[in-house]
């Protein structure tokens, strides 16, 4: 065979794998959507649901997911991102740094059901936190915290060694020079990782059968001071999600309509992971160009 | 009369680890006018000329003896400020680094930082380096695009103007034009002979068209050691060194 029939040959190989990807996708995408979107309506979205009679909703869940990712990130975005300057920008290389870095992708493979557990015994009885949000939160940030920091480093490592150059060159602090040059050209990789983060946080299951509870207590959404117990806000409330919610009425469902509020409630969180992509980059986007003044 | 000399510097040694790249420079610039460093690939010229702004500092295990001062000042006593040094003594690198804003905050951003506000000074001080730059003409109108949309020798010359924005007396130059084509080059040289009445230039250049064009004076690495210097026309037509003599003349490098 000839080299260009063998470049045909390969091409041809790799656009057939490309395809079944997509099918495969696109195939999954829907199936979820077309048997769960028809159940979704704003009546689905925003009721509580029932645990023995048809017509419940997913209201509570839908909040408390969103809720619990929000303060995932907040407790780890900011630990993560000063890790990752760390990491990057300032720690010697030496054998402290390089234990550091392995303890964080041994961290990183962690099955979510053992951080879950491992959440359970520290948090949920040892500091007898209970099934909470908090402990929710703090499990997930356990099990985000490797990828976020490995992602910030690496975003910043990106950024070419010439920028930091120009920066001290010019009589810029180290300081400096990292806030104000490399971390807004490396944001839109920091963004990225986010995403794919919240992503993997928003589908979250396992981890927090253990620490958020699998339980929705009726919360009163007129109340918003958080040291109410019946307030959304409350920390200390047990907070099941919508991915925990679907595991539960697939394993242990018994109102009638379980198979239909599974089916939209599924379909609810991938169009809510969706929405959170497409926005995160289009804010991403806009954030670099407001901070590099490029057009 | 013996011109005043704003840096010397004597018996500098660099180890890089184990390895000694530099073996005891002896080597003094004028004040103003324009100074060639030239040499083969390792030679340690531009490493020499990294010890001048302390960029060296940014490499691990690097270990540097000997004493270069800057008007009298040595630049390596614990006492140095090495952001105030860097205000001081300018760089620019072989490859156009521009930050990923627009040219005008480019330009200021030193004086930013430094922490200038009054934006009539910031105005005039753009225009005043973008022209010395030589590339006011270019950008005049769109000061607020993205330097990223620049040419290579575009991005450059406002790498130039930032460097001159913020006032410094010596301006070290490495390999300032070797990524840029001979046009652009030839914007860069121009430029640089117009500001050699003001600022001392130190270049690193691998040109030795250019080295001659140029530069008033001229000084030859080789393997780590300062083999000669002197005045360029001399280096280039009467060497009093061998080495020197085969290098130019192409025998090897």
């Amino acid at each position: 065979m000839n080299t260009k029939k063998v470049n045909k040959l390969a091409l041809a190989v790799i656009k057939l794998i490309a395809a079944v990807v997509v099918v495969i996708l696109a195939f999954l995408l829907g199936k979820i959507l077309l048997s769960g979107l028809p159940h979704v309506s704003w009546h689905f979205l925003t009721t509580p649901s029932r645990s023995f009679t048809a017509g419940g909703g997913i209201g509570i869940q839908l909040f408390n997911s969103f809720y619990l990712l929000i303060l995932t990130l907040l407790i780890s975005f900011p630990l993560s991102l000063g890790a990752g300057i760390y990491l990057a920008e300032y720690a010697p290389k030496n054998r402290v740094t390089e234990g550091v870095r392995m303890a964080i992708e041994v961290l990183s493979s962690l099955p979510s059901v053992v951080v879950g557990l491992f959440g359970f015994l520290l948090f949920v009885v040892q500091f007898k936190m209970g099934f909470s949000i908090i402990s929710g939160a703090i499990a997930l940030t356990f099990f985000n915290l490797p990828l976020l920091t490995r992602n910030v480093e690496d975003s910043l490592n990106n950024v070419p060694k010439l920028q930091r150059e120009a920066g001290l060159a010019l009589g810029l602090s180290k300081w400096h020079t990292v806030t104000k040059i490399i971390l807004p050209e490396a944001l839109p990789g920091i963004l990225t990782g986010i995403v794919l983060c919240a992503g993997r946080v928003f589908g979250e299951a396992a981890a927090l059968i253990y620490t958020a509870g699998q339980s929705a207590t009726n919360i009163d959404f007129s109340n918003w001071n958080p040291f109410d117990e019946s307030s959304p806000l409350n920390l200390f409330r047990p907070a099941e999600t919508l991915a925990v919610h679907i595991w539960k009425i697939n394993s242990e469902g018994i109102m009638p309509d379980a198979e239909q509020i599974s089916a939209g409630a599924s379909a609810v969180l991938i169009v809510a992971v969706l929405i959170f992509n497409l926005s995160a980059r289009y804010l991403g986007n806009r954030l670099y160009k407001r901070l590099t003044a490029s057009k | 009369m013996e011109k005043e000399k704003i840096i010397t510097s004597q018996n500098v040694h660099l180890y890089y680890g184990e390895k000694e790249a530099l073996k005891g420079i002896d080597l003094d610039f004028p004040k103003n006018g324009i100074h060639a460093l030239i040499g083969p690939s390792g030679c340690g010229k531009s490493t020499y000329l990294r010890c001048l702004n302390r960029m060296n500092d940014l490499i691990d295990n690097v270990k540097i003896t000997g004493a270069i001062k800057l008007d009298d000042e040595d630049i390596y006593s614990p006492k140095m400020d090495t952001v105030e040094l860097r205000k001081r003594v300018g760089m620019v690198f072989q490859q156009p680094n521009p930050f990923p804003f627009s040219i005008y905050e480019n330009v200021v951003y030193g004086l930013r930082i430094a922490g200038v506000k009054d934006k009539n000074l910031l105005d005039e001080r753009v225009e005043t380096s973008l022209k010395q730059a030589a590339v006011w003409d270019d950008v005049k109108d769109d000061l607020h695009k993205s330097a990223l949309a620049l040419s290579g020798g575009q991005q450059q010359r406002v790498c130039i103007a930032r460097v001159l924005a913020v006032k410094p007396e010596v301006i070290l130059l490495d390999e300032p034009t070797s990524a840029l084509d001979p046009v652009s080059s030839n914007k860069v040289e121009e430029m640089l002979l117009t500001l050699k009445n003001e600022y001392t230039c130190i270049i690193v250049t691998h040109n030795m068209q250019q080295a001659s064009r140029i530069s008033d004076t001229t000084s030859f690495f080789l393997n780590g050691n300062l083999i000669e210097t002197g005045p360029t026309k001399q280096i280039f037509v009467n060497p009093t060194k061998k080495e020197t003599d085969d290098y130019l003349s192409g025998r090897f490098g």
